[in-house]
């Protein structure tokens, strides 16, 4: 193993099932239903996946995800704009806590 | 643009041979049939208004071929002589730009024939052209559109700046001569990069949505079209160093459904100059077909009954759901 994250690894994802596969069946069953169009196109979930993808730093999901939105019909100016809502969803999140730190200083400071 | 030898013997260097992947799929592992020839595609020219990374024909405005009169004369007689040719399908180039375009269309016409133009419909936008779009109108001409993208990004970086605005205001001409609903108008939509396309469906609702809540045009159909690993494309990926990716690519999506419906199992492929070939892309690797080669000595019965000639460029239409210049082969 050279690195924690081979991009060949992605490749062998449904290896997962090798052990407790009806799990994992469920899984990708699950999986493929939720990426199906419905109420959201494809198109659009992509850009989700392609946002969450981001925020949880999945370099294979981002991979994979860039290019899902480039055949389903988004553009990079498009795909950036979801990059975005996800810094800037990472961001309030992380500055909302700040609230909490200020209510802690409110509560110490006499 | 790089010459049809050099594009031959990369393609023969590359570590597949697609007539030996399809053998196991056909009857009796044969060589590739035609089913019947439906379609006659006429290249009536090189010559373009646009000059596009991806063309696979290498056309461009400094591209001067372009079929003659006497071979035109030479097509309208075969097509004449067989019934079961019943669409003639018209590209280039921009096929527009052959000063005998109209000529073609109405005889085609009045022998009672489909006529199909591939068009990039920027040249609808061009001084000179624009009464075209209504000359097809009125002869029933179904516009087959060139239309990389539903927005400006994809469409200028594939085909050149001012494209996509061009494009649009031709197809708002088109709309408002009855074309996308009483006549068909479909689109035709390529890869711009290394990858197959998404299904046709999909993409048909994404550019529906798209082109109708923006611009209000209303199309038929979207085809969809592997890129195929030749001329300026092939360019590219060797620039690139990504040819074999990308081949590995389209062998790994080979799909043999898609055997059945290839395109050049019904239709030939004509040049400008009058010879024969299997398909578009056997034209521009010169690869012209036997034993008769030439619109002059036209033979239904020979053209039936020929082997096509496959490489690995053919790899390209048979990579998922398949491509052909009617777009998917299998849904």
């Amino acid at each position: 193993m050279k690195s924690y994250y081979e991009p060949d690894d992605l490749q062998k994802f449904s290896t997962i099932t090798r052990v407790n596969k009806p799990l994992g069946d469920k899984y990708f069953s699950y999986y493929n239903s939720v990426m199906k169009a419905g109420a959201l196109s494809e198109r659009e979930k992509a850009l989700i996946a392609l946002a969450v993808a981001h925020a949880l730093r999945c370099p294979y999901c981002i991979d994979a995800y860039t290019l899902t939105c480039i055949e389903k019909g988004s553009d990079e100016e498009q795909m950036n704009e979801a990059v975005h809502v996800a810094a800037a969803m990472a961001a309030g999140i992380t500055l909302v806590h700040g609230v909490q730190m200020m209510n802690k200083i409110d509560d110490t400071i006499i | 643009m790089m010459p049809p030898h050099d594009q031959l013997e990369l393609l023969a260097a590359l570590p597949h041979s697609f007539e030996e992947f399809i053998r196991p799929h056909l009857p009796m592992a044969s060589a590739l049939k035609p089913c019947a020839l439906t379609t006659l595609q006429l290249n009536i020219g090189k010559r373009c208004n646009q000059s596009c990374r991806h063309c696979h024909v290498g056309s461009s405005p400094v591209r001067t071929e372009t079929m003659s009169r006497e071979i035109m004369d030479a097509c309208l007689q075969a097509i004449d002589g067989v019934d079961e040719i019943k669409t003639v399908d018209i590209t280039g180039g921009a096929p527009e730009m052959n000063d005998n375009f109209s000529y073609l269309v109405k005889t085609c016409k009045n022998l009672g024939k489909h006529v199909i133009d591939r068009c990039n419909l920027t040249i609808l936008e061009e001084p000179g052209y624009g009464h075209l779009a209504a000359f097809m109108a009125e002869q029933g001409v179904e516009i087959m559109a060139s239309l990389p993208y539903f927005r400006k990004s994809y469409t200028d970086r594939q085909r050149g700046a001012g494209v996509f605005d061009k494009s649009i205001r031709a197809l708002q001409k088109l709309n408002g001569l009855g074309y996308g609903t009483t006549l068909p108008l479909n689109l035709i939509y390529n890869p711009s990069g290394m990858y197959l396309s998404s299904s046709q469906q999909q993409l048909e609702c994404e550019f529906r949505n798209n082109l109708k809540q923006t611009y209000g045009i209303d199309f038929n159909h979207l085809y969809c079209i592997n890129n195929l690993p030749l001329d300026g494309f092939l360019q590219a990926l060797l620039a690139l160093n990504k040819l074999t990716p990308y081949m590995d690519m389209l062998k790994n999506a080979f799909n043999p459904c898609t055997l059945p419906g290839l395109m050049c199992r019904y239709q030939l492929s004509v040049s400008y100059d009058g010879y024969l070939y299997d398909c578009d892309f056997n034209q521009m690797l010169g690869l012209k077909i036997l034993p008769s080669s030439h619109i002059r000595g036209f033979s239904y019965d020979q053209i039936v009954n020929r082997t096509i000639t496959t490489m690995n460029h053919c790899f390209g239409c048979t990579a998922g759901s398949g491509s052909s210049c009617g777009g998917e082969l299998v849904t």
